[in-house]
């Protein structure tokens, strides 16, 4: 249950926030003043292509492209002490949908003052030590983007927020204030083959946490070095972006609500050079605040996460990254009792390790890298080769592959069995 | 008894001129330095001089066939303690457009790695980057990361093998050979200016005892009073590719602040250092 995945594909785009409004307001007229004022202006961007074939079968809509867009990036860039204005939009032409379509990725204006700064507007935020395993890193993220063979920057979406940066001289801190709910989005049913416990029922509906003061998600990270290591504290407030299913009745259901437990998240994490290499260690609570007791079995039970990472460099420009993940379910016991009938049941302990190989050749311009998670709890795994080549400062192309596999239908890689895709990225760069 | 005095006199007399001789000749000696003394003046010179220093870095890396890239950036180099301390880098990329806006930090320590950070724009993280094996190649270029933030004294053993004139400079030639197989040279010659210190040019011979990689100090400046490099190059005789670098805007004792070196600065790199 807890990994049937949303099957409401969502657009990353929130139009008719009020927040983005009162930014284009603002940006509109930074823009002017910056103009009158000869400030600092710049502009690049890229021209890409995407496209991600199947290996295996058809998606279910009968398409054999998982990705096929042309894309146009533009990032504006300005500033002026204390201010500084940025734009990242996206244009693309998406050829499954056959559709144009238009993307603020990030719209921000900083103010900085010696002591502290904010940040106003959609931006991305990353934090926690995880590659591509994400404990404190609670904001929303793309995993269509992921498995589809995108590049790895859209695996993060952007968060309408309000961030202050506080800077004393015994730690520095980060809060974060996020009004509009963003959810994780979750692979296209049309286009991907996923596991759902209750497929049959069509009639769904998605409920979002509504804009209110009391939803408002807060964040706070407060870090400093120690001892030559980098310490995090994190705390979250606010809601799971995977949503749950909540069916009208257990036995009969005709109708499922999709809901996005409430969460808090208190954790802390550790990274320093140790063993010739780098050492992360990272670790959360994660406070499922509906299910306390962990008897519903529609809402996440409490679990307590764990991440330890060892990076080194082996030999020239060849790096190797391992990580240990888990997972533990706190109340198991009233998770067991209160599951319905026919439902996979979940693992006490789930558990992932993962291992990134990257070798950079010719004076960095050619990356070969691998990637491979593999459940040992679930077994299944993700292998993801990659080859990247600089014809020149402005043009790379990379090709890759994801093949998911092992376990069963209704775990995490299990359930993407059937969605292998070979893919392609070029881009020009300016 | 009186002779065996005599005796007695006698020795302390040749005693004292034995010392006298000794401290005379003490003095002269000290005007010629050893290798090592050489070697740390010349990486005083050119990796720790000045509290501070600043400049923007144009990097041209051509390959065999002529095909160039180009890596630019501000450089920011701040001293903790004596020559061959500690010491902290702050660079911001302006060019390829694939690394505009990333930042990279290095807290250099002597005797041990480095710690070193990087920050990727695209997705707004700052991370730690592995650097145990400093001969890796500096951003694809022909240096490596020691070629660029200097090597420990301690880490060869030094000797002069000869004095001699390298165009007009009167040269230190200095051979460096690695205590360690940490490197891929098996040893290195340095020609290094008597007068200022910095090395005009360096050859890299490899394991087979043949000369492959070579360094030269192209153009030197006087800033703030300090000798610097503005112009230098790296050739890989093997590959036939090769770097070179022009430092514009250098300046000196310019008071870089201790906070720069921070993740917040990293995310945000203040547009006074990086104009």
């Amino acid at each position: 249950m807890k990994r049937a995945q949303s099957i409401e594909h969502r657009t990353q785009t929130k139009t008719g926030s009020i927040l983005l409004s009162v930014i284009w307001a603002l940006c509109s007229l930074f823009w002017n003043l910056s103009f009158a004022f000869a400030s600092d202006i710049s502009i690049h961007g890229f021209l890409q292509g995407n496209y991600s074939v199947n290996t295996e079968t058809s998606n279910p809509d009968g398409g054999d492209f998982k990705w096929a867009e042309e894309r146009l990036q533009l990032k504006l860039d300005a500033s002026k002490d204390p201010f500084h204005l940025f734009l990242k939009t996206d244009a693309f032409y998406d050829h499954i949908d056959d559709a144009s379509k238009l993307e603020l990725r990030e719209g921000y204006i900083d103010y900085s003052s010696s002591a502290w700064d904010l940040r106003l507007g959609r931006q991305i935020i990353t934090w926690g030590l995880g590659d591509l395993i994400f404990i404190n890193d609670v904001f929303p993220k793309d995993y269509e983007a992921f498995f589809s063979g995108r590049p790895m920057e859209y695996l993060k979406i952007g968060s309408d927020a309000v961030k202050l940066g506080m800077y004393p001289s015994f730690a520095s801190a980060e809060l974060i204030v996020i009004p509009f709910f963003e959810p994780n989005n979750f692979p296209d049913p049309k286009r991907f083959h996923i596991f759902d416990p209750m497929a049959s029922i069509t009639n769904r509906e998605e409920e979002e946490p509504a804009t209110t003061l009391e939803n408002m998600e807060i964040a706070l990270r407060i870090y400093r070095t120690f001892a030559d290591f980098d310490v995090s504290l994190y705390f979250y407030k606010g809601f799971l972006r995977q949503p749950y299913m909540f069916p009208n009745n257990m036995t009969m259901p005709t109708k499922i609500d999709l809901f996005y437990p409430e969460l808090s998240v208190y954790g802390t994490s550790l990274q320093g050079r140790a063993f010739d290499g780098v050492l992360s260690l990272e670790a959360g609570y994660y406070d499922s605040r509906e299910d306390r007791d962990g008897t519903d079995p529609m809402t996440p039970n409490s679990q307590t996460r764990f991440l330890l990472g060892y990076l080194r460099q082996m030999w020239e420009d060849f790096t190797i990254g391992l990580q240990y993940y888990s997972e533990y379910m706190h109340d198991y016991s009233g998770y067991e009792e209160n599951l319905p009938a026919g439902f996979p049941q979940e693992k006490k302990l789930h558990d992932l390790a993962s291992v990134r190989l990257t070798q950079f050749l010719i004076h960095q311009t050619l990356k070969l890298s691998f990637f491979a998670f593999y459940s040992p709890s679930e077994e299944d795994y993700l292998l993801n080769p990659e080859i990247k080549y600089n014809f020149s400062d402005s043009i790379w192309a990379a090709a890759g592959a994801n093949i998911f596999g092992g376990g069963r239908e209704w775990t995490q890689f299990g359930g993407l069995d059937r969605n292998d895709n070979l893919y392609v990225q070029v881009r020009y760069e300016f | 008894m009186n002779n065996s005095k005599f005796q007695i006199s006698n020795f302390k007399f040749l005693i004292v001129c034995a010392l006298c001789s000794t401290l005379c000749v003490l003095p002269f000696k000290a005007f010629s330095l050893t290798a090592e003394e050489v070697v740390k003046k010349s990486q005083e010179a050119f990796f720790y001089q000045a509290k501070d220093f600043k400049a923007r870095v144009m990097m041209k890396l051509i390959s065999k066939s002529g095909q160039e890239r180009v890596r630019e950036l501000t450089m920011l180099r701040k001293n903790y303690g004596a020559s061959g301390g500690e010491q902290k880098y702050f660079m911001y990329f302006y060019q390829p457009a694939d690394v505009k806006d990333m930042t990279f930090m290095v807290y250099k320590f002597p005797a041990k790695d480095d710690d070193r950070w990087l920050f990727v724009p695209a997705i707004n993280m700052v991370r730690r980057i592995a650097a145990q094996d400093k001969s890796s190649s500096f951003v694809g270029s022909d240096f490596t990361y020691e070629d660029v933030s200097g090597r420990d004294v301690e880490d060869d053993t030094h000797t002069i093998t000869k004095e001699e004139k390298l165009d007009t400079r009167e040269c230190y030639v200095i051979k460096s050979t690695p205590k360690a197989q940490d490197v891929d040279y098996t040893y290195k010659l340095s020609w290094i200016d008597k007068d200022n210190f910095l090395p005009l040019k360096d050859e890299y011979y490899d394991k087979k005892g043949e000369l492959y990689r070579v360094f030269s100090a192209d153009e030197i400046k006087d800033v703030k009073g300090f000798p610097t490099i503005t112009k230098r190059s790296m050739k890989n005789l093997a590959s036939g590719h090769r770097t070179e670098v022009t430092y514009t805007k250098a300046d000196y004792n310019i008071g870089i602040e201790d906070s720069l070196f921070s993740e917040r600065f990293l995310k945000q790199p203040p547009k006074k250092w990086i104009e």
